[in-house]
Protein backbone atom coordinates (compact mmCIF):
# COMPACT_ATOMS: atom_id res chain seq x y z
CA UNK A 1 0.00 0.00 0.00
CA UNK A 2 1.04 3.64 -0.81
CA UNK A 3 -0.52 6.75 0.50
CA UNK A 4 -0.27 10.03 -1.28
CA UNK A 5 1.83 12.27 0.99
CA UNK A 6 0.22 15.19 2.06
CA UNK A 7 1.67 18.15 0.62
CA UNK A 8 3.36 21.18 2.35
CA UNK A 9 2.26 24.47 2.62
CA UNK A 10 3.98 27.63 4.00
CA UNK A 11 4.97 28.41 8.21
CA UNK A 12 3.68 31.55 6.76
CA UNK A 13 4.46 34.90 8.52
CA UNK A 14 2.28 34.30 12.61
CA UNK A 15 3.86 30.95 13.94
CA UNK A 16 5.77 33.10 16.73
CA UNK A 17 3.32 32.41 19.67
CA UNK A 18 3.57 28.85 18.54
CA UNK A 19 6.44 27.11 17.36
CA UNK A 20 9.24 29.49 19.26
CA UNK A 21 9.46 27.92 23.34
CA UNK A 22 11.90 28.95 25.83
CA UNK A 23 15.53 27.81 25.61
CA UNK A 24 14.80 26.92 22.32
CA UNK A 25 18.03 27.90 20.56
CA UNK A 26 20.21 26.03 23.28
CA UNK A 27 20.92 22.76 22.76
CA UNK A 28 23.81 22.71 25.38
CA UNK A 29 23.46 25.14 28.58
CA UNK A 30 25.41 27.79 28.76
CA UNK A 31 29.26 27.47 30.28
CA UNK A 32 29.25 23.96 28.75
CA UNK A 33 32.56 22.76 27.96
CA UNK A 34 33.09 22.39 23.96
CA UNK A 35 29.80 24.35 23.30
CA UNK A 36 30.15 26.13 20.49
CA UNK A 37 28.25 29.05 18.97
CA UNK A 38 26.82 28.71 14.91
CA UNK A 39 24.88 31.57 13.91
CA UNK A 40 24.44 33.76 10.44
CA UNK A 41 21.57 35.39 8.62
CA UNK A 42 19.11 34.37 6.30
CA UNK A 43 18.57 36.24 3.05
CA UNK A 44 16.33 36.43 0.18
CA UNK A 45 17.37 36.65 -3.72
CA UNK A 46 17.51 40.66 -3.46
CA UNK A 47 20.02 40.14 -0.54
CA UNK A 48 18.06 41.32 1.73
CA UNK A 49 16.92 39.61 5.44
CA UNK A 50 14.46 37.60 5.96
CA UNK A 51 13.42 38.70 9.15
CA UNK A 52 10.47 35.92 9.80
CA UNK A 53 12.20 32.34 9.02
CA UNK A 54 12.64 29.84 11.71
CA UNK A 55 15.48 27.49 11.29
CA UNK A 56 15.45 24.13 12.91
CA UNK A 57 19.19 22.17 13.93
CA UNK A 58 19.37 18.43 14.20
CA UNK A 59 22.49 17.18 15.69
CA UNK A 60 21.38 13.68 15.21
CA UNK A 61 20.69 12.37 18.28
CA UNK A 62 17.90 13.13 20.49
CA UNK A 63 19.97 13.34 23.63
CA UNK A 64 19.41 13.55 27.19
CA UNK A 65 18.51 17.40 27.74
CA UNK A 66 14.81 17.19 26.84
CA UNK A 67 13.64 18.58 23.56
CA UNK A 68 11.12 20.62 24.81
CA UNK A 69 11.89 20.95 28.31
CA UNK A 70 15.45 21.96 28.35
CA UNK A 71 15.79 20.90 32.16
CA UNK A 72 18.75 18.88 32.01
CA UNK A 73 22.05 19.71 31.90
CA UNK A 74 23.37 17.81 28.98
CA UNK A 75 23.07 18.22 25.90
CA UNK A 76 19.49 18.29 23.17
CA UNK A 77 20.14 16.97 19.61
CA UNK A 78 17.59 19.67 18.65
CA UNK A 79 17.31 23.46 18.23
CA UNK A 80 14.91 26.10 16.83
CA UNK A 81 15.24 29.54 16.15
CA UNK A 82 13.13 32.30 15.06
CA UNK A 83 15.55 35.15 13.34
CA UNK A 84 15.61 38.70 14.22
CA UNK A 85 14.72 41.82 11.86
CA UNK A 86 18.45 41.46 10.78
CA UNK A 87 17.23 38.12 9.71
CA UNK A 88 19.94 36.87 12.17
CA UNK A 89 19.71 33.56 14.17
CA UNK A 90 22.28 31.75 16.88
CA UNK A 91 22.64 28.53 18.26
CA UNK A 92 24.26 27.62 21.25
CA UNK A 93 25.47 23.57 20.88
CA UNK A 94 27.39 20.80 20.93
CA UNK A 95 29.70 19.76 18.14
CA UNK A 96 28.14 17.18 16.21
CA UNK A 97 29.70 13.35 15.61
CA UNK A 98 30.17 13.57 12.40
CA UNK A 99 31.39 16.43 10.24
CA UNK A 100 27.96 18.31 10.09
CA UNK A 101 24.82 19.77 11.56
CA UNK A 102 21.60 19.64 10.07
CA UNK A 103 19.75 22.55 9.11
CA UNK A 104 15.86 23.21 8.38
CA UNK A 105 14.63 26.43 7.23
CA UNK A 106 10.98 27.45 7.14
CA UNK A 107 9.72 30.91 6.04
CA UNK A 108 6.60 32.85 4.51
CA UNK A 109 7.02 32.71 0.84
CA UNK A 110 9.22 29.25 1.51
CA UNK A 111 6.21 26.83 0.25
CA UNK A 112 8.18 23.85 1.64
CA UNK A 113 10.80 23.92 4.20
CA UNK A 114 14.82 23.99 2.40
CA UNK A 115 16.72 21.10 4.10
CA UNK A 116 20.51 21.68 4.18
CA UNK A 117 23.68 20.58 6.21
CA UNK A 118 26.30 22.85 7.80
CA UNK A 119 29.61 21.39 7.42
CA UNK A 120 32.27 23.18 10.51
CA UNK A 121 35.23 22.55 7.89
CA UNK A 122 35.89 21.54 4.36
CA UNK A 123 37.22 17.83 4.05
CA UNK A 124 36.29 15.08 1.85
CA UNK A 125 32.92 13.93 1.65
CA UNK A 126 30.34 12.15 -0.69
CA UNK A 127 28.23 15.41 -0.46
CA UNK A 128 30.89 17.97 -1.13
CA UNK A 129 32.51 16.17 -3.53
CA UNK A 130 29.87 15.95 -5.76
CA UNK A 131 29.86 20.06 -6.18
CA UNK A 132 31.24 22.60 -8.35
CA UNK A 133 33.74 24.82 -6.08
CA UNK A 134 31.22 27.20 -5.62
CA UNK A 135 28.78 25.60 -4.54
CA UNK A 136 30.68 23.48 -2.19
CA UNK A 137 31.52 26.51 -0.54
CA UNK A 138 27.59 27.04 0.50
CA UNK A 139 27.90 24.36 2.62
CA UNK A 140 30.86 24.89 4.55
CA UNK A 141 30.95 27.31 7.71
CA UNK A 142 33.34 30.35 8.14
CA UNK A 143 34.31 30.28 12.35
CA UNK A 144 37.35 29.42 14.71
CA UNK A 145 37.68 28.32 17.99
CA UNK A 146 34.29 28.20 19.07
CA UNK A 147 32.11 30.11 17.07
CA UNK A 148 31.07 29.20 13.44
CA UNK A 149 29.16 31.63 10.59
CA UNK A 150 26.60 30.34 8.13
CA UNK A 151 24.68 32.13 6.23
CA UNK A 152 21.53 30.89 4.52
CA UNK A 153 20.91 32.47 1.03
CA UNK A 154 17.69 31.13 -0.25
CA UNK A 155 17.77 32.56 -3.93
CA UNK A 156 20.31 33.71 -6.41
CA UNK A 157 23.92 34.42 -6.18
CA UNK A 158 25.68 32.05 -3.89
CA UNK A 159 22.63 30.13 -3.29
CA UNK A 160 22.95 27.75 -0.66
CA UNK A 161 22.72 24.10 -1.94
CA UNK A 162 19.63 22.65 -0.64
CA UNK A 163 18.93 18.57 -0.71
CA UNK A 164 16.43 16.21 -1.48
CA UNK A 165 17.16 12.88 -0.03
CA UNK B 1 5.11 15.68 -6.64
CA UNK B 2 2.42 16.71 -4.30
CA UNK B 3 4.22 19.57 -3.38
CA UNK B 4 3.89 22.92 -4.43
CA UNK B 5 6.54 24.50 -6.59
CA UNK B 6 9.11 26.98 -4.50
CA UNK B 7 8.31 29.67 -7.05
CA UNK B 8 4.96 30.33 -7.32
CA UNK B 9 4.21 34.11 -8.32
CA UNK B 10 0.77 34.04 -7.40
CA UNK B 11 1.95 33.94 -3.77
CA UNK B 12 4.09 37.01 -4.16
CA UNK B 13 6.58 36.03 -1.24
CA UNK B 14 7.80 33.52 -3.11
CA UNK B 15 9.22 35.48 -6.08
CA UNK B 16 12.26 36.47 -3.97
CA UNK B 17 12.77 33.52 -1.82
CA UNK B 18 12.27 30.34 -3.75
CA UNK B 19 15.75 28.47 -4.50
CA UNK B 20 16.53 28.96 -8.50
CA UNK B 21 18.34 25.79 -8.51
CA UNK B 22 16.35 22.10 -7.47
CA UNK B 23 17.91 20.80 -4.87
CA UNK B 24 20.59 18.50 -5.04
CA UNK B 25 19.69 14.95 -5.30
CA UNK B 26 21.96 12.62 -2.75
CA UNK B 27 21.97 9.40 -1.94
CA UNK B 28 22.17 9.14 2.11
CA UNK B 29 24.77 6.49 3.48
CA UNK B 30 22.93 4.99 6.72
CA UNK B 31 24.51 7.28 9.14
CA UNK B 32 23.23 10.13 7.31
CA UNK B 33 22.03 12.07 10.60
CA UNK B 34 19.23 12.80 8.47
CA UNK B 35 17.63 9.16 8.62
CA UNK B 36 16.36 10.11 12.17
CA UNK B 37 14.31 12.51 13.90
CA UNK B 38 14.10 13.73 17.54
CA UNK B 39 12.10 11.39 20.23
CA UNK B 40 10.07 13.35 22.67
CA UNK B 41 9.11 12.29 25.95
CA UNK B 42 5.73 12.32 27.09
CA UNK B 43 6.92 14.38 30.39
CA UNK B 44 7.76 17.30 27.59
CA UNK B 45 3.90 17.90 26.71
CA UNK B 46 1.32 19.15 28.94
CA UNK B 47 -1.69 17.32 29.30
CA UNK B 48 -3.79 20.65 28.49
CA UNK B 49 -1.30 21.48 25.52
CA UNK B 50 -3.98 19.73 23.06
CA UNK B 51 -6.88 22.08 24.62
CA UNK B 52 -6.63 25.52 23.11
CA UNK B 53 -9.88 26.62 24.86
CA UNK B 54 -8.71 26.07 28.41
CA UNK B 55 -5.31 27.77 28.12
CA UNK B 56 -7.04 31.02 29.73
CA UNK B 57 -9.49 31.87 32.49
CA UNK B 58 -12.89 32.18 30.28
CA UNK B 59 -13.54 30.19 27.06
CA UNK B 60 -13.06 31.76 23.83
CA UNK B 61 -15.20 33.08 21.68
CA UNK B 62 -16.55 30.78 18.80
CA UNK B 63 -17.64 27.42 17.70
CA UNK B 64 -15.75 25.12 19.15
CA UNK B 65 -14.44 22.07 17.28
CA UNK B 66 -12.75 19.04 17.57
CA UNK B 67 -9.85 18.09 15.18
CA UNK B 68 -8.20 14.81 15.07
CA UNK B 69 -6.23 12.79 12.52
CA UNK B 70 -4.04 10.01 12.63
CA UNK B 71 -0.20 10.42 11.30
CA UNK B 72 1.01 7.92 8.81
CA UNK B 73 3.42 6.82 6.48
CA UNK B 74 3.39 6.37 3.08
CA UNK B 75 2.82 2.63 3.77
CA UNK B 76 -0.04 3.52 5.75
CA UNK B 77 1.70 2.56 9.33
CA UNK B 78 1.13 5.10 12.29
CA UNK B 79 3.70 7.06 13.06
CA UNK B 80 3.60 6.91 17.32
CA UNK B 81 5.04 9.51 19.68
CA UNK B 82 5.63 11.87 17.18
CA UNK B 83 5.16 15.95 18.17
CA UNK B 84 2.13 17.44 16.42
CA UNK B 85 2.07 21.63 16.62
CA UNK B 86 -0.98 23.50 15.61
CA UNK B 87 -2.00 27.05 15.59
CA UNK B 88 -3.97 28.77 14.05
CA UNK B 89 -6.12 32.65 14.16
CA UNK B 90 -9.34 33.24 16.74
CA UNK B 91 -12.63 33.24 15.60
CA UNK B 92 -12.59 37.18 14.17
CA UNK B 93 -9.74 36.11 11.94
CA UNK B 94 -7.20 37.50 14.08
CA UNK B 95 -3.94 35.90 15.55
CA UNK B 96 -2.48 37.29 18.68
CA UNK B 97 0.87 37.58 17.20
CA UNK B 98 2.53 41.32 17.22
CA UNK B 99 2.78 41.16 13.46
CA UNK B 100 -0.88 40.80 13.02
CA UNK B 101 -2.72 43.85 11.67
CA UNK B 102 -6.03 42.69 10.75
CA UNK B 103 -8.45 45.27 12.68
CA UNK B 104 -10.16 42.39 14.01
CA UNK B 105 -10.67 41.47 17.61
CA UNK B 106 -8.35 39.49 19.96
CA UNK B 107 -9.65 37.21 22.43
CA UNK B 108 -7.90 37.00 25.44
CA UNK B 109 -8.91 33.82 25.99
CA UNK B 110 -7.56 32.80 22.81
CA UNK B 111 -3.38 32.30 22.28
CA UNK B 112 -4.17 29.57 19.13
CA UNK B 113 -1.37 27.43 19.80
CA UNK B 114 -1.24 23.91 20.78
CA UNK B 115 0.66 21.06 20.64
CA UNK B 116 0.57 16.98 21.55
CA UNK B 117 2.48 13.53 20.81
CA UNK B 118 0.92 11.05 18.62
CA UNK B 119 -0.78 7.63 20.54
CA UNK B 120 0.22 4.15 19.31
CA UNK B 121 -2.25 3.96 16.87
CA UNK B 122 -0.55 7.35 15.08
CA UNK B 123 -3.79 9.64 16.32
CA UNK B 124 -3.50 12.82 17.55
CA UNK B 125 -6.11 14.91 19.08
CA UNK B 126 -7.06 18.86 19.33
CA UNK B 127 -10.13 20.69 20.75
CA UNK B 128 -9.99 24.36 19.69
CA UNK B 129 -12.72 26.74 18.05
CA UNK B 130 -12.88 27.30 14.17
CA UNK B 131 -10.42 29.94 12.87
CA UNK B 132 -12.04 32.43 10.81
CA UNK B 133 -11.17 33.91 7.43
CA UNK B 134 -8.35 36.92 7.34
CA UNK B 135 -7.39 39.51 4.83
CA UNK B 136 -4.03 39.77 3.65
CA UNK B 137 -1.63 41.86 1.33
CA UNK B 138 -1.15 39.59 -1.39
CA UNK B 139 -3.39 40.95 -3.85
CA UNK B 140 -6.55 43.24 -4.06
CA UNK B 141 -9.14 41.91 -2.14
CA UNK B 142 -7.11 39.05 -0.94
CA UNK B 143 -8.52 36.35 2.03
CA UNK B 144 -7.08 33.34 3.03
CA UNK B 145 -9.93 30.54 3.92
CA UNK B 146 -9.85 29.48 7.08
CA UNK B 147 -6.98 27.09 7.95
CA UNK B 148 -4.81 25.29 10.94
CA UNK B 149 -1.43 25.78 10.26
CA UNK B 150 -0.14 22.04 11.04
CA UNK B 151 3.89 20.54 12.32
CA UNK B 152 4.81 17.30 11.78
CA UNK B 153 8.02 15.65 12.82
CA UNK B 154 8.24 11.95 11.92
CA UNK B 155 10.82 9.58 11.97
CA UNK B 156 13.32 11.32 9.44
CA UNK B 157 14.46 14.84 9.35
CA UNK B 158 13.71 14.15 5.91
CA UNK B 159 9.93 13.56 6.40
CA UNK B 160 9.46 17.11 8.74
CA UNK B 161 6.09 18.33 7.47
CA UNK B 162 4.49 21.92 8.15
CA UNK B 163 1.35 22.61 6.28
CA UNK B 164 -2.26 23.95 6.77
CA UNK B 165 -5.38 22.39 7.03
CA UNK B 166 -8.32 23.48 5.59
CA UNK B 167 -12.32 23.34 5.87
CA UNK B 168 -14.69 21.53 4.02
CA UNK B 169 -17.13 23.81 1.47
CA UNK B 170 -15.04 27.14 2.23
CA UNK B 171 -15.79 29.29 -0.81
CA UNK B 172 -12.74 30.90 -0.35
CA UNK B 173 -10.32 28.09 -1.43
CA UNK B 174 -10.56 28.51 -5.16
CA UNK B 175 -9.09 32.20 -4.68
CA UNK B 176 -6.47 31.53 -2.55
CA UNK B 177 -2.95 31.67 -3.95
CA UNK B 178 -1.26 29.34 -1.17
CA UNK B 179 -3.53 26.46 -1.49
CA UNK B 180 -3.98 26.89 -5.64
CA UNK B 181 -0.06 26.82 -5.58
CA UNK B 182 -0.40 23.05 -5.04
CA UNK B 183 -0.97 22.17 -8.64
CA UNK B 184 -2.61 18.65 -8.75
CA UNK B 185 -6.33 18.75 -7.42
CA UNK B 186 -6.06 15.64 -5.29
CA UNK B 187 -3.49 16.84 -3.47
CA UNK B 188 -4.82 20.00 -2.89
CA UNK B 189 -8.38 18.12 -1.71
CA UNK B 190 -5.98 16.27 1.00
CA UNK B 191 -5.19 19.41 2.99
CA UNK B 192 -9.37 19.97 3.18
CA UNK B 193 -10.73 18.22 6.46
CA UNK B 194 -13.60 16.07 6.90
CA UNK B 195 -16.60 16.53 9.45
CA UNK B 196 -16.81 13.62 10.59
CA UNK B 197 -20.33 13.46 12.67
CA UNK B 198 -19.12 10.34 14.53
CA UNK B 199 -16.16 13.03 15.82
CA UNK B 200 -18.82 15.48 16.84
CA UNK B 201 -19.48 15.15 20.66
CA UNK B 202 -22.98 16.08 21.47
CA UNK B 203 -24.05 19.55 22.63
CA UNK B 204 -20.39 20.37 22.79
CA UNK B 205 -18.35 20.24 19.63
CA UNK B 206 -18.38 20.15 16.21
CA UNK B 207 -15.38 17.03 14.87
CA UNK B 208 -13.22 17.49 11.85
CA UNK B 209 -10.83 14.66 11.11
CA UNK B 210 -7.79 15.24 8.97
CA UNK B 211 -4.98 12.29 8.49
CA UNK B 212 -1.19 13.71 8.06
CA UNK B 213 0.94 11.52 5.48
CA UNK B 214 4.62 11.65 5.59
CA UNK B 215 6.80 11.30 2.59
CA UNK B 216 8.99 7.85 2.15
CA UNK B 217 12.25 8.32 4.26
CA UNK B 218 15.57 7.97 1.82
CA UNK B 219 16.08 3.83 3.12
CA UNK B 220 12.68 2.90 2.15
CA UNK B 221 13.09 4.90 -1.47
Amino acid sequence: MTLPVTPSQTVGPFFGHALPYPRDWELVPEGRPGAITLTGRVLDGAGEPVPDALLELWLGRTGERGVLTRDGEGVSGFGRCATDPEGRYRFRTARPDGPYLSLQIFARGLLRSVLTRVYLEDRPDPLLDGLDPVRRATLVASGKEDTYEFDVRLQGEGETVFLDF
Amino acid sequence: MPHPPYLSPGYRSTVLRAPSQPPVAFKADPDAIELSSPVFGHQEVGSLDADLTRQHEGEPIGERIIVTGRVLDSGGRPVRGTLVEVWQANAAGRYAHAGDQHPAPLDPNFTGAGRCLTDDEGRYRFVTIKPGAYPWRNHPNAWRPAHIHFSVFGTAFTQRLVTQMYFPGDPLMPFDPIMQSIPDEAARRRLVSSYAHDVTEPEWALGYTFDVVLGRTPVES
